[in-house]
C-alpha cells in the first residue's frame, strides 16, 4: 500500500495509523495527525485503518506569531 | 486584570514565538516582557519528532497560556482542521484564527475567516480572529460567535504601526464590550502605546521584539509601553486642539510696561 506522509509518498505494510507512526519514526505526545484533511485523534489512531492513497499529515508545535 | 476565556491575566502583552535568534533568547524575552500568553503554530514534523518536542518542552517550561494559530492557511477548511489539531495537542479551546487571502500582504480572507469562525465557535472554540478594522466584517464575526477580535494595524511583520487610528477607534467604539487585541503590524513600543491609548485591550507582538537588536530589552520596553498606554486610556486623555492653549495661568501675569 502506498500512502502520502507529510507530502512524501511511501510504501507501507502496516494497517493502522498508529502503526504507521511507529514504523516511520514519529513519536511524542505533541504530535497531531490528520488523514485526508480530517483530524485523526490520538486516541483513535490504533483503530484507524489506512487505505491506499491516504494523505497523512503529522504536525507538531512550531514557532509562530 | 485582563480577562480572556478561562484566564485572568496581569499582562496585556501577548508575544509571538517566531524569528528569535535562539530558544534561550525567546524564553528570556517572554520573562522580561512579563508575558502570559504566547502564540505558536503547527507544522509538519520531521521523523522522530525532535523539532516539535524540543519546542513543546520549552513552551511548557515558560508556564504561560498558549494561543495556537492557523498561520499559513488559505481556506476555511484548512484553518478548521489546523485548529482541531491544535486543540488535540495543547488541550486549549483558544485559537488564533488566520485565513490568509493575499500572499504579498498576508491580508486576511475575511470571507473564509467568517466561515471558519462560524464552524469553530459552534464547536466550542474561543476564536481570536485575525481580521481588519472593517466594521462589517467585525459584525459578521460577532454573529458567528466571536467575543474577541484581533484587527491588524498594518501588514504582518511590516513594523509600520497603526496606519488608520480612526478605523481602530471606530472599531473600539462599535464594540465597547468585546475584547479587542491588535494583532499585526506593531513595530515599536510607541505603536503599542498608541493602540492601547485608543482603548484596545491588548497587543500581540512578534517580529518587533524577536528581530530587535536586544530582544530581551525590547520585550521589557513593550511591556512598559503597553502598561503606559493602558494607564493613559484609563485616566482620560486630553483631545488634540487646533490652537495653542497656555498651560501657565494668565491671571496674575506681571505688567512691565
Amino acid at each position: 500500500m502506498r500512502v502520502i506522509v507529510n507530502g512524501e509518498e511511501v510504501a507501507v505494510s502496516v494497517a493502522t495509523l498508529a502503526a504507521l507512526l511507529v514504523v516511520r519514526g514519529f513519536e511524542g505526545e505533541w504530535l497531531a495527525t490528520a488523514v485526508n484533511g480530517r483530524v485523526a485523534a490520538n486516541t483513535a489512531r490504533g483503530e484507524y485503518r489506512l487505505e491506499d492513497g491516504d494523505r497523512i499529515e503529522v504536525l507538531s508545535p512550531m514557532q509562530g506569531g | 486584570m485582563f480577562a480572556l476565556p478561562g484566564a485572568n491575566l496581569g499582562s496585556r502583552l501577548l508575544m509571538g514565538t517566531a524569528r528569535y535568534p535562539s530558544p534561550a533568547v525567546l524564553a528570556a524575552a517572554v520573562r522580561a516582557g512579563r508575558c502570559e500568553v504566547v502564540t505558536l503554530s503547527l507544522r509538519r514534523e520531521t521523523v522522530g519528532g525532535r523539532h516539535g518536542g524540543a519546542f513543546f518542552e520549552l513552551i511548557r517550561s515558560l508556564d504561560v497560556h498558549v494561543l495556537p494559530n492557523t498561520a499559513g492557511c488559505h481556506t476555511a477548511r484548512e484553518a478548521v482542521t489546523t485548529a482541531e489539531m491544535a486543540r488535540e495537542i495543547f488541550g486549549t479551546s483558544w485559537i488564533k484564527l488566520e485565513v490568509i487571502g493575499y500572499h504579498d500582504t498576508l491580508q486576511p480572507d475575511v470571507f473564509g475567516l467568517v466561515e471558519a469562525a462560524r464552524i469553530l465557535c459552534a464547536d466550542g472554540f474561543d476564536v481570536f480572529p485575525y481580521t481588519t478594522d472593517d466594521l462589517v466584517v467585525g459584525e459578521k464575526l460577532v454573529e458567528a460567535g466571536c467575543r474577541i477580535l484581533m484587527p491588524w494595524c498594518a501588514p504582518i511583520g511590516s513594523a509600520r504601526g497603526p496606519r488608520d487610528t480612526h478605523g481602530l477607534r471606530a472599531l473600539r467604539a462599535a464594540y465597547p464590550d468585546l475584547t479587542l487585541i491588535v494583532d499585526a503590524g506593531i513595530g515599536r513600543p510607541s505603536h503599542a502605546a498608541t493602540v492601547m491609548e485608543l482603548g484596545y485591550d491588548g497587543v500581540l507582538v512578534d517580529t518587533a521584539i524577536a528581530e530587535a537588536g536586544d530582544p530581551v530589552g525590547m520585550a521589557e520596553a513593550f511591556a512598559t509601553a503597553v502598561e503606559a498606554g493602558r494607564r493613559g486610556w484609563q485616566t482620560g486623555l486630553v483631545e488634540p486642539r487646533d490652537m495653542a492653549v497656555p498651560s501657565t495661568p494668565v491671571i496674575g501675569k506681571a505688567v512691565f510696561s
